[in-house]
């Protein structure tokens, strides 16, 4: 019986290790681990799984072809709804998305749907190729996408498949987003993401590196200049500080910079690579998501001897997936929870050594729900460091709302679209992803890329608006 | 894409360099900028458009010559390409009729004044250009400059050429003998700052442009912060240009200064492969 097999663990990287290298951690399932663990899959005739999945995958029908020995066909499946397989097998929250609503989570451990998707996307990448055709743009109609995150490429894949003419468009050097700037190689591996953006290439989406709608051209000329849609996915890139004392100092960084420094520009390979990064032998990173652990998990891995993570309330509130705070834990992370930092310390020549903080008590549930810090008097404390990175979220990109007459955005600076059709306020024009929703995940964000490119479809062939 | 059209030492530790870049040359403005990528292995340099020839699609960029990136750059050949050209970034000189303009370029920023003085001057200002380098050798663009403005005033710190002394002083005297409307400064941050505390005293309205540390170039990182009016503004998205009299010049020095140890570390390794290379 299904339910007898336990559920397959994924072999890590050991701690010890992995805290002096860049390498992924979860080192993926065998074959026989991956089909042991398909099997499990009760193959529930109305999968509530599926819900669950912003993007809809299929998923018994792609569990059921790995059981029976097809991880290409397997891929094929995923492939249907899903542009970017193994980023999604590495980075989605499952366990708040398909592996919560999974039959098997009632009793006891769910199918780990994550590590399938995972290791058919692998075995694609890896071992045997699935044949990527170029689609046919047959629609006669261009669309332009302005960000080659997840909400981008997924809006383009889905787009490219319909018969459009695709053309991303990406500030950046390297296609991805977030993906390649932002989430660390031990975690996600870049090569995969090109993978990944390759693949799409195939399929015929042509992708403009290097090129900053809102500075030279404008949303309005890229409908003057012959495209029929733009969606607009430029996410949450702009990162918001404590606005405290000291946050100018040398070694202060926003979480955005710091691991772009890392990620992008592998600064982590110093002086191999000519982008330089502040190596502190103490470093405190402040906030609780997911960006704050990548940062400490970084800073550790750039020869950091003591990293803590400053968060304002205690670990329940912690936004960040329970999986990630536990390879935090795992590889030394000290968390100094129900802390805030009040002021940045610096020597004479301007560079941090200490970080002010005070202790704070949980009172009344606020806005989020969650119960709001307050800081307890008289309990300041100084910790010595000599990096700070701060990790606190990231609000919209003004670029575009700033540049598009017509647009209209939140209080916030976020673009107001309709959740269910993407519909900004301007004829159109779509927008999606973090832009929108302010940060979210990565899997969100593909959610949104495919309900823009369906919408889109349909205004482009009713003429609707 | 971006191949080298001509690349030339000018002095000793400045470089001037002509790139195919369509695109930007087509879209850019009077004090943008682009980022630039040497090679693969390249960090991601800012350096404002000196230049554009649209017809031709090339940009002009001038750049010293200080860590192993702009070394590298200097090494490049005509015909080679560059890894990658992004751009134009910032917000263009906000170029109008002022009446008088004096546009006051020390070292490189002269290359950043350029195309602002050039602006100025089509904008029907009359336009006062100061230039100013520690000697003759690191002056650029005299020539360029002096065809396209009414007056123009050289200085050299060590008097190797034009009037000995700085800028600033030769600025001071232009403000004590007639109205200005708009002074533009660009260069070292000591030299930005010096002008904007003289013409503070004048009330005069100053324009300053700001090379502060940078990655992205679009808002996204935030490594270009810098304090102006007591506000945390970001040089490649907010600027680069601001009103000289509100920025935290001090601050910025000092931010300046973060990869001063890496810098040497990274150049002292890249030299010591170059001889390897070179068989020494």
């Amino acid at each position: 019986m299904a339910d007898k097999i336990p559920r397959q663990k994924m072999p890590q990287q050991d701690p010890a290790k992995r805290i002096h290298n860049f390498n992924e951690v979860p080192l993926g399932y065998d074959e026989n681990t991956a089909v042991l663990e398909a099997s499990r899959c009760l193959q529930c005739r109305r999968p509530t799984c599926v819900e669950g999945c912003p993007v809809n995958i299929n998923i018994p029908g792609f569990i059921k072809a790995l059981k029976e020995g097809n991880p290409l066909e397997a891929f094929a499946v995923i492939k249907q709804t899903n542009s970017l397989p193994a980023v999604c097998g590495r980075v989605c929250p499952q366990e708040d998305q398909c592996e919560k609503l999974c039959v098997l989570a009632k009793k006891g451990e769910p199918v780990a749907i994550g590590n399938l998707e995972r290791y058919v996307a692998d075995f694609e990448r890896e071992k045997e190729h699935y044949a990527f055709q170029k689609v046919k743009a047959e629609k006669g109609k261009k669309v332009a996408i302005i960000g080659s995150g997840p909400a981008g490429l997924t809006a383009a894949g889905d787009l490219a498949r319909m018969g459009y003419s695709v053309t991303v468009f990406e500030a950046l050097h390297k296609a991805g987003g977030v993906l390649v700037y932002g989430i660390p190689e031990f975690r996600l591996p870049k090569d995969i993401v090109q993978y990944e953006v390759d693949a799409l290439k195939a399929m015929g989406v042509t992708i403009e590196l290097s090129r900053v709608i809102g500075t030279a051209e404008t949303v309005n000329d890229l409908l003057s200049s012959g495209f029929d849609a733009v969606f607009v996915a430029t996410g949450a890139g702009l990162p918001l500080f404590l606005d405290i004392p000291g946050e100018n100092l040398q070694g202060v960084y926003s979480a955005n910079e710091y691991l772009t420094r890392s990620n992008l520009m592998k600064a982590y390979r110093f002086p191999e690579y000519d982008t330089p990064i502040v190596k502190g032998d103490r470093v405190a990173v402040v906030g609780g998501g997911n960006v704050a652990m990548d940062s400490a998990r970084t800073a550790l891995r750039l020869g950091s001897k003591e990293v803590y993570i400053i968060y304002r309330r205690s670990k329940k509130e912690m936004p960040a997936r329970i999986e990630e705070v536990e390879r935090a834990e795992e590889e030394g992370i000290i968390f100094k929870l129900l802390t805030n930092p009040v002021r940045f310390i610096g020597d004479e020549k301007g560079r941090i050594k200490a970080v002010e903080c005070i202790q704070m008590e949980l009172g009344e549930p606020d806005a989020s729900g969650r119960r709001s810090p307050i800081p307890v008097k008289g309990s300041e404390f100084i910790i010595d460091i000599d990096v700070a990175i701060i990790a606190i979220g990231n609000g919209p990109n003004p670029l575009i709302p700033k540049t598009t007459p017509g647009l209209d955005t939140t209080k916030r600076g976020n673009i107001v679209a309709d959740p269910q059709t993407m519909k900004t306020s301007k004829r159109g024009v779509f927008a999606g992803g973090d832009i929108v929703t302010g940060a979210a995940t990565v899997i969100q964000a593909m959610g949104a890329g495919k309900k823009a490119a369906k919408a889109i479809d349909e205004y482009l062939s009713t003429g609707v608006w | 894409m971006y191949t080298i059209i001509q690349n030339t030492k000018i002095s000793t530790n400045v470089g001037k360099i002509v790139i195919e870049a369509p695109y930007i040359a087509q879209h850019r403005k009077a004090g943008q900028f682009v980022i630039i990528i040497v090679d693969e292995v390249g960090e991601r340099i800012p350096l404002t458009i000196a230049d554009a020839d649209k017809e031709k699609g090339t940009i002009t960029l001038y750049y010293q010559i200080v860590g192993t990136s702009t070394h590298k750059l200097s090494l490049k050949k005509e015909g080679e390409e560059l890894y990658n050209v992004a751009g134009p970034l910032g917000h263009p000189t906000d170029i109008h009729n002022y009446g008088t303009a004096v546009c006051v370029g020390g070292g490189i920023g002269i290359a950043a004044v350029n195309p602002i003085a050039v602006a100025m001057k089509e904008a029907g200002n009359y336009c006062i250009n100061i230039i100013g380098a520690r000697n003759k050798e690191l002056l650029i663009l005299e020539q360029e400059l002096k065809v396209k403005s009414d007056q123009i005033i050289v200085t050299t710190d060590d008097g190797s050429y034009g009037i000995k002394g700085f800028v600033t002083d030769e600025l001071k005297k232009i403000l004590d003998s007639r109205k200005v409307d708009i002074v533009v400064a660009v260069g070292p941050v000591p030299m930005m700052k010096a002008v904007s505390e003289l013409t503070r005293t004048y009330n005069v309205k100053t324009l300053v442009s700001l090379n502060s540390i940078m990655v992205d170039g679009t808002g996204m990182c935030g490594g270009c912060r810098v304090t102006v009016d007591g506000k945390k503004q970001f040089t490649c998205v907010d600027g680069p240009e601001f009103d000289a009299h509100l920025v935290d010049f001090d601050e910025l020095m000092k931010r300046l200064n973060t990869y001063k140890d890496q810098e040497k570390e990274s150049f002292e390794k890249h030299t010591c492969q170059l001889e390897k290379y070179h068989g020494r």
